[in-house]
């Protein structure tokens, strides 16, 4: 070896055992479905069966719900609030002490990088449950009145992105405030979701205070059409958002939707630049791109540009794309087929639309669903790749002028959910910030996340936030 | 010329530099501290981190016997094994120089420089004949690389053209019989932004190599510094066609530390950076640690300092 | 108006729209009768268009900038200002509002004077929401992490009925003190207050186009609103269910933020128009 190629450097996986079929967790335990209906859940990497996974119909929902009810009805909403609290500590306790079972079984059924699932995902999902079980008995400080209270049943909708770090922002809040939950985790990776039913089992936490159920996008239609909830909370694409929002538009329901976005990371032509090409390639590679606020249209101050991305390339050209259980790998596999195909679709948009493609030099496996880190130069706010959510690893390059021009392009969308900015200059981060319209923004640093941080976006990126205080209101009834 | 030497020039050159963002070079180090080098990346990189090193003993304590002996282990640092590389050089002080030189040529280590710390090391604080005379003490008992310290205090007062001008001096008197190696002493110049500056003030001034720091105070080389060393030297090449070395020198002490060096070599200036005559790294303790990795990997069970030698 | 007991022929207003600080009549050139609570012909407001709709939010969002952008100490003053001449227009409100409203010119004075006092408390509100809303977070890591609430730009309000200047007084308050513009559909049965607040703002050092007022039929409006692509949020606490579900629907297409409110003095109002923007940065050398 006369080069520094690091060796395969795999994570075992002999720390998860993986059952052959997974029924739905109902009412404290896992039952069959009455559906009967089983559908397989792969690995993106390999495109092998990982297992088979219960498919909910009517009839499951309408059970998970009742056990919902009356779990809310006889014990949780009669509980004290500070005992409530302790079993989100527990239950914090235990995704750390299994944190690298749950690491492990996530990569494998999302495609994700070992070190990205190992070091981000399933700390910061049980760091959620650490900080909203502390929550749960100080509710009346939380901005919401002397007495809120709970709202009661909450069908929660999660998407395939971050399948546990999504779960815990949806789950700990709802239980911290004093609500049970149905909860659907997205058909492409519902492993972690039925290992977390596992670990409410080891809390001891009383039987129906979360149910899981699994299915694809039907079995969410029927939980959000259920009504015997009462409220819904969402994580997807603003396409399925919009359906929710119709569909509980005249009833009691109330929802939290986090949707799609197209956020601009702003260089401004006195940034750190060696740091912000790091924020550039962990805005948009980070988690294949799979990620709504992914930082995905660079607007770069044309005066630097040649230089900005003279060094993009060549940093991305560090990037190892290959097995997501090889600890050294920085870009996993795309979750399905279907997402392949869309990002290779809108991709195709950006060539003919005469965009300039540029790939990192990477090899890609013969077997699983692989992109190579992309970027399109020459993109113009018209073009759908700078339009569009892409949601993988492709980044469209813009150019700026001034800051006015900067943000001007950075608002044109119908989206607002994060936003980057880089500069040397506080006056000129604060100006941009306060002229930004997004619920997110990132200056001289990206995609950071943090139980304690409210997450969520203006406009098309949906309603309300998650995490901080403010995440508390999205469950609470206000008392005035 | 990117500039002439005066002060001005400088101001304004320096002033060009992007600034260093603190936080996001510890993200990034941290990130690549979690690079996994294992198996026949790892014999790989234990070759060539022992081949790196600069074999140093800095001691008031220093005697002639003390220097012959890591000399010896210089050459042939497992005796048991004659597999294992020779290190990059030997680092003393001025006056032991000939004493190291001597003591190399004898044992088959010919090939092997003699490194002098030197311009009143490790303080840096005489006047320039006393530097100057250090340095060619050095060069005359046969040192074939010279790591001076830069002159921090009128760095921090902002006389670059001083520290400029040391170097440029330096330099000169190295000639051709001896590579430059300047020593910043990064944990006086505290910031990162002063560690990209003093960098490139290096690089301007004619060093062939820019170093962490004299060992002498802590922090010395951590990651966030070599990080931002390494992209200078990445960067330089890019404007003047021209590879300057790094060498991170105090603290380096482990296997694992070396390693990570190593990886900060391979993905901030490239894997060209990658050999002992564009990277080293200063040390001594570190040395024994490698070769007990080294041990392990070849026998397969884990191995007992009592089988190292203890010079 | 009735007259008085002089022989003096009382000079009648023209009640017209509010677009833009001026007071146009509307494009489609339509008004509507309207009678007292006695059913007696009290006036001709204009029957507002979508095409007046379509005006009042270009003049909104126009003026969005500038709102949002004075100090909030600013905003807070001129509030202030709006219920300074409020309560010198008492008596012209309180002879409206019996006649629409067929109450007792005590009980007009009350909804006159709680009226101005809800202005000067929604005044006070507005360099305060931020520090209640706001928040520093204490996240894991080298950084400072601070939400702030932002106005979420140019909002309908469909506003509630009976006690007519009331509503429509808070639902203004609410929704500008923390910079956001507004277009306000008066009720139906109930626009004389509401364009002679409207008076009252004109001559409030308020920047044209802050506040529109449209009277007319909400049913006809209702659909154009709903649908506006351009307008963020809507006060829907003047519709019936039925109405409010058919807004829920056709604001989907651009996910308006749509709220319903029973009180009319409550800072969750103020907070219901405004986002949460969370701000990072980095903590070194």
């Amino acid at each position: 070896m006369s080069t520094f190629d690091y060796a395969p450097a795999l994570e075992s996986t002999a720390i998860v055992s993986i059952a052959e079929r997974y029924g739905l967790f109902i009412n404290g335990k896992f039952v069959a479905p009455k559906s009967g209906k089983y559908f397989p859940t792969i690995n993106p990497a390999t495109e092998k069966v990982l297992a088979k996974i219960a498919s909910a119909n009517s009839a499951d929902v309408d059970l998970a719900v009742a056990a919902a009810r009356a779990a809310y009805v006889k014990v949780w909403s009669k509980m004290p609030a500070a005992e409530r609290g302790k079993y989100l500590f527990r239950i914090a306790r235990i995704i750390q002490e299994r944190s690298r079972e749950f690491a492990v079984l996530e990569s494998l059924d999302n495609g994700k990088p070992i070190r990205e699932s190992r070091d981000t995902d399933i700390p910061l999902a049980a760091a959620h449950f650490f900080y909203h079980a502390g929550w749960a008995d100080k509710l009346q400080y939380s901005g919401n009145g002397a007495s809120p209270k709970p709202l009661g049943v909450v069908g929660q909708i999660i998407p395939w992105n971050f399948p546990m770090l999504m779960l815990a922002w949806k789950v700990a809040p709802a239980l911290a405030t004093g609500n049970t939950v149905v909860l659907k985790p997205a058909e492409t990776t519902s492993l972690t979701a039925l290992l977390f039913a596992e670990v409410c089992q080891q809390a001891g936490l009383p039987e129906g205070v979360v149910n899981i159920i699994t299915g694809a996008g039907g079995t969410g239609a029927l939980l959000v059409n259920h009504p015997g909830i009462d409220k819904v909370a969402f994580t997807g694409s603003t396409e399925v958002g919009k359906l929710i929002a119709t569909s509980i538009a005249g009833s009691k329901k109330s929802a939290t939707l986090e949707l799609g976005g197209k956020a601009a990371n702003i260089i401004y032509d006195d940034a750190a630049i060696d740091e912000a090409v790091e924020g550039i390639v962990n805005g948009i590679f980070f988690n294949q791109g799979h990620v709504c606020c992914a930082g995905s249209r660079l607007l770069v101050q044309e005066n630097v540009h040649e230089e900005v991305l003279a060094k993009l390339k060549v940093r991305m050209g560090h990037i190892r794309l290959g097995n997501p259980l090889d600890k050294n790998t920085d870009i996993g596999a795309i979750n399905s087929a279907a997402q392949l195909a869309k990002i290779k679709e809108l991709s195709a948009a950006g060539d003919s639309e005469g965009a300039e493609r540029w790939s990192a030099p990477c090899e890609l496996p013969s077997q699983g669903f692989w992109f190579p880190p992309t970027i399109f130069t020459g993109v113009s706010q018209t073009h759908r790749i700078a339009r569009e959510e892409i949601f993988g690893p492709v980044l469209s390059l813009l150019t700026f002028r001034t800051p006015q021009e900067a943000v001007e392009k950075a608002n044109n969308t119908p989206y607002g959910l994060s936003a980057g900015i880089w500069t040397d200059k506080g006056s000129k981060i604060l100006w941009t910030a306060s002229k930004l319209r997004a619920g997110v923004i990132w200056a001289n640093t990206f995609n950071k996340f943090d139980p304690a941080s409210p997450f969520g976006g203006y406009k098309e990126s949906g309603w309300g936030r998650e995490g901080g205080r403010h995440g508390l209101s999205a469950y609470l009834k206000a008392s005035n | 010329m990117i500039i002439d030497s005066s002060e001005g020039s400088l101001k304004a050159f320096l002033g060009t530099l992007p600034t260093v963002d603190e936080v996001g070079v510890q993200g990034r180090a941290a990130m690549l501290a979690t690079r996994s080098v294992k198996t026949t990346s790892k014999a790989w990189a234990i070759d060539m981190a022992i081949s790196m090193i600069d074999l140093t003993t800095l001691e008031g304590a220093d005697t002639p016997g003390k220097v012959r002996a890591i000399c010896a282990k210089a050459v042939r640092p497992d005796a048991m094994d004659l597999s294992v590389p020779s290190v990059g050089a030997v680092c003393v002080y001025n006056d032991m120089v000939r004493t190291a030189r001597s003591a190399l040529d004898q044992i088959g280590g010919s090939s092997i420089p003699v490194a002098a710390v030197a311009t009143a090391f490790p303080s840096g604080r005489a006047s320039f004949a006393v530097k100057a005379q250090d340095t060619l003490d050095a060069i005359n008992a046969g040192a074939g690389e010279i790591d001076m310290v830069i002159d921090r205090g009128a760095f921090l007062s902002g006389r670059y053209s001083e520290v400029f001008d040391e170097i440029v001096k330096i330099k000169e008197l190295c000639g051709n019989k001896a590579h430059l190696k300047v020593i910043l002493e990064t944990g006086e110049l505290v910031t990162l932004d002063n560690v990209r500056k003093a960098s490139y003030l290096a690089m301007l001034a004619g060093a062939d190599f820019i170093k962490t720091s004299t060992g002498k105070v802590v922090p010395a080389a951590t990651a966030p510094v070599v990080l931002v060393m390494l992209e200078a030297v990445r960067d330089f090449y890019s404007m003047t066609k021209t590879r300057i070395g790094v060498k991170p020198a105090g603290g380096i002490r482990t296997t694992k530390d070396a390693i990570k060096q190593l990886v900060l070599v391979n993905e901030i200036a490239g894997p060209e950076w990658l050999n002992p005559q564009l990277f080293r790294i200063g040390a001594s303790a570190l040395l024994n640690d490698l070769l007990l990795q080294r041990m392990k990997m070849r026998d397969g069970y884990y191995a007992s300092p009592s089988y190292v030698t203890m010079d | 108006m009735a007259g008085n007991d002089s022989s003096r022929i009382d000079v009648q207003k023209t009640y017209k729209l509010f677009i833009g600080g001026a007071f146009p009549r509307s494009e489609s050139g339509r008004t509507y009768q309207l009678k007292d609570s006695k059913g007696n012909h009290l006036a001709n407001p204009c029957l507002a268009s979508r095409k007046d709709l379509r005006d009042a939010v270009v003049v909104a969002r126009g003026a969005l900038a500038g709102w949002s952008g004075a100090t909030a100490y600013n905003r807070g003053q001129i509030l202030y200002r709006m219920a300074e001449i409020l309560e010198g227009r008492t008596s012209q409100l309180v002879t409206e509002i019996c006649a629409l409203e067929g109450v007792t010119a005590r009980a007009a004075t009350l909804q006159v004077q709680e009226s101005i006092d809800l202005l000067v408390w929604y005044a006070g509100w507005s360099d305060k929401i931020s520090a209640l809303a706001g928040s520093t977070n204490p996240v894991s890591g080298p950084f400072y992490n601070f939400s702030i609430p932002e106005p979420i730009g140019v909002v309908a309000i469909f506003a509630a009925a009976k006690p007519s200047l009331l509503n429509f007084v808070g639902a203004i308050a609410s929704v500008i003190t923390s910079g956001n513009t507004a277009i306000v559909i008066a009720a139906e049965k109930f626009p004389l207050p509401a364009i002679t607040f409207a008076e009252c703002m004109a001559t409030s050092d308020l920047p044209g186009g802050v506040v529109n007022v449209l009277t007319g039929f909400s049913s006809e409006l209702v659909p154009w609103v709903a649908s506006h692509m351009d307008i963020d949020a809507i006060d829907a606490s003047g519709l019936t269910p039925k109405a409010l579900k058919e807004v829920q629907i056709a604001g989907v297409q651009n996910l308006k933020r749509i709220k319903v409110h029973t009180s009319v003095k409550a800072e969750q109002r103020i907070l219901d128009f405004m986002e949460i923007k969370t701000v990072w940065h980095p903590i070194g050398i």
